[in-house]
């Protein structure tokens, strides 16, 4: 559609038109704010810690254990220089041998949401999959952070009440 | 030629004080649209309904 409307502007006389042609979703994916009437709707992204451990993939172990023990998660996200989400290592990974790399046994396709999914289905899928947290990211594969079943259930309790 | 363009060019040109213009139907505007966005769905973009919108600003449209 925008792409139309691009052409009809410039046929109208706008001399500087640009086409955001991911549009609307893509800005709501990206977990930037809105306006109207849903933008206050709880997302993913409004829950989502962002404090979320990093690693490398060539750190060892033993880096990426200290470096999420220290910050009072349970797991790390694998990242490049760019934030791009890698991998995860989950608490069974930082348990194993110290001086493994992270790569060797980090979970590569790990799952993720997006900011702009609304908290109260995924927090409904978690629950039904018995899963504690998910990674969030951008969609272009930026690390936005972790969202806690838990805290996810707190703020729908809070929503509601 | 209109410039195709991504999110960060949106965020870089609405700092530089471009005018955004979302073409989707009123109600999905009102549900929800970009901070500052106006809305003229593609059905009615005419003469009449840009008359407001500055011909040589910086024109977003999604």
């Amino acid at each position: 559609m925008s792409p139309r409307a691009a052409w009809r502007l410039e046929s109208l006389g706008f001399t500087q038109v640009f086409d955001y042609v991911a549009g609307k979703a893509d800005w709501l994916a990206s977990g930037l704010p809105m306006e109207g009437q849903l933008a206050d709707y709880p997302r993913a992204g409004d829950v989502a810690r962002r404090d979320v451990p990093t690693c490398r993939l060539t750190d060892r172990i033993a880096d990426a254990r200290e470096q999420a023990q220290g910050s009072g998660h349970s797991s790390c996200a694998v990242t490049n220089d760019e934030r791009v989400l890698l991998g995860r290592l989950g608490a069974d990974a930082l348990d194993s041998d110290p001086q493994a790399l992270v790569e060797e046994v980090m979970e590569s396709g790990a799952t993720t949401i997006r900011p702009d999914e609304p908290l109260e289905a995924i927090t409904e899928r978690m629950r039904d999959q018995r899963v504690g947290s998910i990674l969030v990211t951008t969609p272009d594969g930026r690390l936005v952070g972790i969202l806690y079943r838990r805290d996810a259930e707190q703020r729908l309790k809070e929503s509601a009440s | 030629m209109p410039t195709s363009i991504d999110r960060s060019d949106v965020q870089r040109l609405i700092e530089e004080g471009a005018q955004l213009v979302e073409v989707l139907p009123p109600t999905e505007y009102e549900e929800m649209h970009l901070p500052g966005a106006i809305n003229i769905p593609l059905k009615s973009l005419g003469r009449e309904t840009t008359a407001k919108l500055e011909r040589d600003r910086p024109t977003i449209v999604y």
